[in-house]
């Protein structure tokens, strides 16, 4: 096995790079023009979730250069020794990215990470079901929608709306404060039509519910499809996420990985990106050249004082099992 | 000599494939591994037998035995009608029965979702027939019927096989001696039967009690099954000594299980298919 994979690696003189990026969430063909302006052969796969991703580094013998882990995770990561230094004097394109989006919580100096891309989370509803404004999380605990409303089968993101409802913070590692939060999302169990990830989206254009809790930019995708459907952020607040790129320890290609790192911060790049995902770009440059309906889309691009009460994930190591035992708690209620 | 040799290739990719990784489950389950390496511990064990995670025992346990009940009914008369002997379909009825296996069974699951729901195809057909609408999706019994769907195949198949394998001259035999039908059925063909219906009660009652797909899509997410749990500790939280112990809780009952089932078993015959 061990040989196969070094003649292959000599009979192509071509230098390679290992991408690992999550699913639908690059515009192809940016691969392809990278790799005839470089001669570097990109190998590209996809995961679905941080979890999946996370694992597959973990357990070693994956050789990527390049990954696309969610804020709390590159903390994870890093704490762990997972990931490797990043030299910015390499990515000079990272002068682009958005002074808001560089030093955050969980990668304070960008010693590990670039941004990729950016969201909330919010309240996907159907106009048509809803009369009422949305505004508040506490739609999704009212009788009325009852078997109307769609909840996200993450643990963080549903036991972080319930700790926003009751006013603490998303990152809560106080188990009494965890307990309440559990009381409060069995309160909510009877309402709940399903607890779902990628199906949402679809089951939203389709009309089959009224209320969904999603990510921003499925929110959008789901808009595009459906033109009843509209995205909310509630101003209790909400979690800002962010999906950075990063270097696995012991990647065989760092320079090659920097190289791409800087391509997916050129100006031209980023904005095909953004455009062909759907998501928020942090490059300030790229925004400018988008369509106007989506820079001033307040679901994709949330305006500073929509985000006041937002929240970053951070890594919250041992914690990580209360959650899951309350997660468990609810679903087996 | 050169049979024993000849086995090595198996017997080598059975040490790792197998046997390896029940120990490596065994070794997590019983282990937590802190600042002072790892160690031996029961912590995993106790919070297997903490009544939310018996709850979801319970609940996976039921809803298996409701599957696996409602595949021998069903499943039983259609074996028995493809062995009997009038019935010259029984390639074509087969045939029936496997093509939907080719299929990726995610793939069929998924239809299930987009047949069920509310404005889904079945409620469509009801609202044009002018009958009530009905909103199973969701439910236990959206669950149900997706094992019930997905497994009465290995139901079926195992006792068509052992029913077709019946001697006729048995039950000539039984007629010669007076029995009727219904007497024959009952005291020939139903316990030359049995060892096909215990091989069919274990292939659909082992995947349907650890099953994560099914419960997850047509449930809806609302009812953790042993298997979303097991799922959960080693590709969420990353507890494997936990996930381990819950697998370990598994193997045991199965095993249980199995011993029960063996009982029933006539050992001079070999075919059952496990």
């Amino acid at each position: 096995m061990l040989l196969v994979l070094t003649l292959s690696g000599c009979s192509g003189k071509k230098e390679a790079l290992y991408v690992y990026n999550w699913g639908d969430y690059i515009d192809e063909s940016v691969i392809a023009e990278f790799e005839k302006e470089t001669g570097i052969k990109v190998v590209y796969d996809t995961f679905a979730t941080n979890e999946d991703m996370y694992v597959k580094i973990k357990s070693g013998g994956s050789q990527y250069d390049l990954i696309f882990p969610s804020d709390y995770m590159i903390t994870r990561m890093r704490d762990e020794g997972m990931l490797e230094k990043i030299n910015l004097a390499n990515i000079p394109n990272f002068k682009y990215i958005d002074d808001r989006f560089k030093g955050n919580d969980y990668d304070p100096k960008n010693e590990y990470s670039v941004p990729y891309m950016w969201g909330t989370i919010g309240i996907l509803y159907n106009t048509t079901m809803v009369d009422e404004p949305v505004d508040s999380w506490d739609i999704l605990w009212d009788p009325k929608y009852a078997k109307q409303i769609i909840m996200l089968d993450s643990q963080r993101e549903a036991i972080g709306v319930a700790l926003i409802r009751l006013g603490y913070s998303i990152n809560s590692t106080d188990v009494n404060q965890l307990n309440e939060a559990a009381e409060l999302l069995k309160e909510q169990k009877p309402l709940v039509l399903a607890y779902a990830l990628d199906e949402t989206k679809d089951k939203m254009v389709a009309g089959e519910a009224a209320l969904a809790l999603v990510w921003s930019g499925e929110a959008l995708y789901a808009m595009d499809e459906n033109p009843d459907l509209d995205y909310a952020i509630p101003q209790e607040g909400t979690n800002l996420w962010f999906d950075g790129m990063c270097i696995p320890k012991g990647a065989k290609n760092k320079e090659g990985a920097e190289k791409f790192i800087d391509f997916l911060c050129r100006t031209d790049i980023a904005f095909r990106n953004a455009d062909y995902t759907g998501y928020a770009t942090p490059h300030t440059e790229a925004r400018e050249l988008l369509d106007p309906e989506i820079r001033n889309n307040k679901a994709a691009y949330p305006d500073e004082e929509d985000l006041v009460n937002a929240e970053v994930f951070v890594s919250l190591g041992e914690v990580v099992r209360e959650y899951d035992r309350i997660w468990t708690e609810v679903k087996a209620f | 000599m050169t049979r024993s040799r000849a086995m090595l290739p198996y017997v080598v990719w059975m040490a790792i494939f197998i046997v390896a990784p029940l120990f490596l489950v065994v070794y997590y389950a019983f282990t937590h591994t802190g600042f002072n390496g790892a160690e031996f511990t029961l912590a995993n064990f106790q919070r297997v037998f903490q009544p939310i995670y018996l709850r979801v025992l319970w609940r996976s346990v039921n809803l298996a035995v409701a599957s696996t009940a409602i595949c021998l009914i069903v499943g039983y008369p259609v074996a028995l009608i493809m062995a009997g002997n009038a019935f010259s379909r029984k390639n074509t009825i087969l045939m029936l029965f496997v093509i939907p296996m080719w299929m990726n069974f995610l793939l069929r699951t998924y239809a299930w979702l987009t047949l069920l729901e509310r404005n889904g195809a079945l409620n469509q057909l009801l609202m044009a027939a002018g009958l009530p609408t009905i909103n199973i999706l969701y439910t236990d019994y959206a669950v149900v019927l997706g094992m019930v769907y997905n497994f009465l195949p290995f139901m079926i198949l195992p006792i068509y096989s052992v029913l077709s394998k019946i001697d006729q001259g048995v039950l000539e035999a039984a007629s010669d001696l007076g029995a009727n039908k219904l007497v024959s059925f009952w005291r020939v063909i139903l316990p030359l039967s049995l060892p096909g219906v215990v091989s069919g009660i274990t292939m659909v009652f082992m995947p349907a009690l650890t099953t994560f797909v099914i419960s997850r899509l047509l449930g809806g997410g609302q009812y953790t099954l042993v298997g979303n749990l097991i799922e959960q500790q080693f590709l969420v939280v990353g507890d494997w000594g936990f996930g381990s112990a819950i697998s370990m809780v598994m193997i045991v009952l199965i095993l249980i299980s199995m011993a029960v089932m063996s009982f029933f078993e006539d050992p001079e015959e070999g075919t059952t298919l496990w």
